[in-house]
C-alpha cells in the first residue's frame, strides 16, 4: 500500500474488519474492495480512501470522483452477477469515511452525477436483489459522496465521535448558497436538527440502525472491535429476518413524522386511474 | 426554425410545475395528489422565518399516458429553488414506490420526474439528503418494471442529489435551456476557486453542463426544442419503446474504459468530452 493511502480512518477500519486481507486486484488505489468474513460468512468490504498520488487532481484527499464512483458501481454489480443464481447473497459492508463528493471541471465535463448514479444504482440493485448492505460510517460521510457510497444500505451503523459527520454540503458553501454567515448557520444548526452536522443530531432522525460508541476511532483496539463486529453481525441477522428490502426502517421517528404523513397519504388516495 | 413555427410552438419551459405535468397526461385524466388545499408545509423553513408554500414546491400527478397508468412528478423550480426538502422529497419517494407496488401486482405505472432543482434544500439540509437517496431507491425498484422518464426542460437546471436522480432514470430528455451537474457552479467555486470554475463565466458553464453538451456527450437521451407537443411526442415513444437494453448507470465498464484513457493532466474541454462518449458508449 503506497503511503498516499494510509492514514485514513477507513482504511484503519477496513484493515481491522477483514484482518488485513489484501484488497481485490483490478481496482483504482482509492477503491479497496476486500472478500472477507462477516459473521462467518462471505461478505465483501469496500472503502474509498484518500490517494495524494490520484491522476485526478481534486480525487486526493478521499473524495467521490468519476472514476471511484464507477468503480464502487464495478465492486457491487460484479458481486450480484456473480450471486445471481444463488438463494443466499453475500453481504456489503460499505466502510464510510467519505471527504465529499469531488468538486472541479474535470468531474462536472465527464459527468460525474453519471458516476455517482452508477454506484447509487449498483446498491441500490444489489439490496432489491437480497444482498443484505450495511453501511458502517466511521468518519466523514458527507453529500454525494454518501449518495454513492453507503446510502441505499439496509442498515446504517455509526461510530459516536465529533469527527463523525453526516450532511449535505460544507459548512463555508452551504452558508453562500443560503446567503448566511457561517456563524448564523451554526446558530440555526444547534436548533434544528437536519440542520446540524454532529451524528447525535443525525442519529436523532431516525435515519441510523445503531450509534456506538468505540474508545479509539482512529485506530480500533480489540474491544472497539468486538463492539464494532457484534453490531455487524446483529444488523446482518436483522437484514435476514426482515422480509423488506426497501429503506422503509429509516421512517419510524418522531423528526420524520411528515415522511411518513406523506406516504399514508399518497396510500390513501393512490387508486387506480 | 421561421418565425410562424415559432409563434405557433406552445412552449414548455413557461409553464409552471402544474401545467407541465397536465401537458404530459392523456387529456382530462390528471388528478393532483396531496395537492396544495391539504396543505402538506415543510415543519422546518417556518421556524427559520423562511416562507412555505402549499405543495411544498412538488406536485405529484396521477393519469394516463398514451392511455396507461402514469404518475408525473413535478419539481417546480420556482419555489426555493426547485430545493428539495422532506415533504417534496417524500412525495416523489412516495409516488415512485406506490409506482412499483402497482406493477408488482399487475397494474403497469409508469413515472416522468420533471426536474428542475438544485438539490438538497439546505435549510432541511439532511432530511433532503435523506428524502433523495429513498428517491434513488425507488427509481432503481420502477425501472425493473416500467421506464422512468426524467425531463430537464429549464431554466433552473438539475443538480446535486436529484442529478444523481437523473442519472438513474431510463431515458433521459433535456433541453437547450436545460443543465446537469453534480455540483452547482458557485459550490465549485467556493471548494475548488475561481480558475479551476467561474460561476460568472456564463459561457463556459453551459458549454460544460448544458443541455446540448450532455445529449451530444451521450449523458442524454433526446434533445428537444422548448415545445410541449415535442416533449409529449417524445415521451410516448420512449414508453412505447419499453426498457433499455441498458440502464446508462449501470455501464460501468463502458464509463471507466472510456476514462482510462482521459489525461487528468489537462483540463478538460467540451470538444474532447464529446469526442470521447460519442466513440467509447
Amino acid at each position: 500500500m503506497p503511503d498516499a493511502i494510509q492514514h485514513s480512518r477507513g482504511a484503519s477500519w477496513l484493515a481491522a474488519l477483514t484482518r488485513n486481507t489484501p484488497p481485490n486486484g483490478g481496482f483504482p488505489a482509492t477503491v479497496h474492495v476486500v472478500d472477507a468474513a462477516l459473521a462467518g460468512e462471505p461478505a465483501r468490504y469496500i472503502a474509498v480512501l484518500p490517494d495524494t498520488h490520484n491522476r485526478f487532481p481534486r480525487v486526493r484527499n478521499g473524495e467521490v470522483g468519476l472514476v471511484e464512483g464507477w468503480a464502487l458501481a464495478r465492486a457491487v454489480s460484479e458481486l450480484v452477477a456473480q450471486d445471481a443464481g444463488r438463494a443466499v447473497k453475500r453481504p456489503i459492508v460499505a466502510v464510510i469515511d467519505v471527504a465529499s463528493q469531488a468538486y472541479g471541471r474535470r468531474e462536472e465535463a465527464y459527468g460525474i452525477h453519471q458516476a455517482l448514479a452508477g454506484a447509487a444504482g449498483a446498491y441500490a440493485a444489489a439490496r432489491l436483489a437480497g444482498h443484505p448492505v450495511i453501511g458502517l460510517i466511521v468518519g466523514k460521510a458527507m453529500s454525494g459522496a454518501l449518495l454513492a457510497h453507503g446510502y441505499q444500505a439496509n442498515r446504517l451503523i455509526a461510530l459516536d465521535d465529533p469527527q463523525v459527520m453526516v450532511h449535505a454540503m460544507g459548512k463555508a458553501a452551504a452558508a453562500r448558497v443560503t446567503l448566511r454567515a457561517v456563524e448564523d448557520l451554526e446558530k440555526l444548526a444547534a436548533k434544528i436538527p437536519p440542520m446540524a452536522y454532529d451524528i447525535g443530531s443525525f442519529a436523532s432522525l431516525g435515519l441510523l440502525w445503531r450509534l456506538l460508541t468505540v474508545a479509539q476511532p482512529d485506530a480500533p483496539g480489540a474491544a472497539d472491535m468486538d463492539l464494532v463486529e457484534t453490531c455487524l453481525a446483529q444488523a446482518l441477522a436483522d437484514i435476514r429476518t426482515d422480509p423488506s428490502r426497501d429503506l422503509s426502517g429509516r421512517l419510524g421517528q418522531a423528526p420524520r413524522r411528515m415522511s411518513k404523513r406523506v406516504r399514508e397519504r399518497l396510500v390513501a388516495v393512490w387508486k387506480e386511474d | 426554425m421561421n418565425t410562424n413555427a415559432l409563434l405557433k410552438r406552445s412552449s414548455f419551459i413557461e409553464l409552471g410545475a402544474r401545467e407541465r405535468a397536465r401537458a404530459l397526461l392523456d387529456a382530462r385524466s390528471m388528478r393532483e395528489l396531496i395537492g396544495p388545499f391539504e396543505r402538506f408545509v415543510s415543519p422546518w423553513l417556518a421556524q427559520q422565518n423562511v416562507v412555505t408554500q402549499a405543495d411544498d414546491g412538488v406536485v405529484v400527478a396521477k393519469g394516463r399516458i398514451d392511455d396507461q397508468p402514469a404518475v408525473v412528478l413535478a419539481i417546480e423550480g420556482a419555489y426555493q429553488g426547485g430545493s428539495l426538502g422532506e415533504v417534496g422529497g417524500a412525495k416523489i419517494a412516495g409516488a415512485l414506490e406506490l409506482a412499483a407496488e402497482d406493477n408488482r401486482r399487475g397494474v403497469p405505472t409508469r413515472a416522468v420526474i420533471l426536474f428542475e432543482t438544485g438539490g438538497v434544500r439546505l435549510q432541511e439540509a439532511n432530511l433532503g439528503l435523506a428524502a433523495i437517496a429513498e428517491i434513488h431507491s425507488a427509481i432503481v425498484d420502477l425501472r425493473r418494471y416500467q421506464p422512468v422518464i426524467g425531463i430537464i426542460a429549464g431554466t433552473v437546471g438539475c443538480f446535486g442529489g436529484m442529478s444523481i436522480a437523473a442519472g438513474l432514470c431510463s431515458y433521459l430528455i433535456v433541453t437547450q435551456e436545460a443543465r446537469l451537474g453534480l455540483n452547482g457552479p458557485a459550490v465549485i467555486e467556493q471548494e475548488a476557486g475561481i480558475d479551476e470554475y467561474d460561476s460568472r463565466d456564463r459561457p463556459f458553464i453551459w458549454s460544460i453542463t448544458g443541455g446540448e453538451q450532455r445529449y451530444r456527450s451521450k449523458l442524454a437521451d433526446a434533445y428537444l426544442d422548448d415545445d410541449a407537443e415535442a416533449i409529449l411526442a417524445t415521451v410516448r415513444e420512449l414508453f412505447r419503446t419499453g426498457l433499455p437494453a441498458h440502464n446508462r448507470s449501470d455501464r460501468h465498464a463502458d464509463f471507466l474504459a472510456c476514462l482510462a484513457g482521459v489525461d487528468a493532466r489537462e483540463q478538460a474541454r467540451p470538444d474532447a468530452v464529446r469526442a470521447l462518449y460519442q466513440k467509447g458508449l
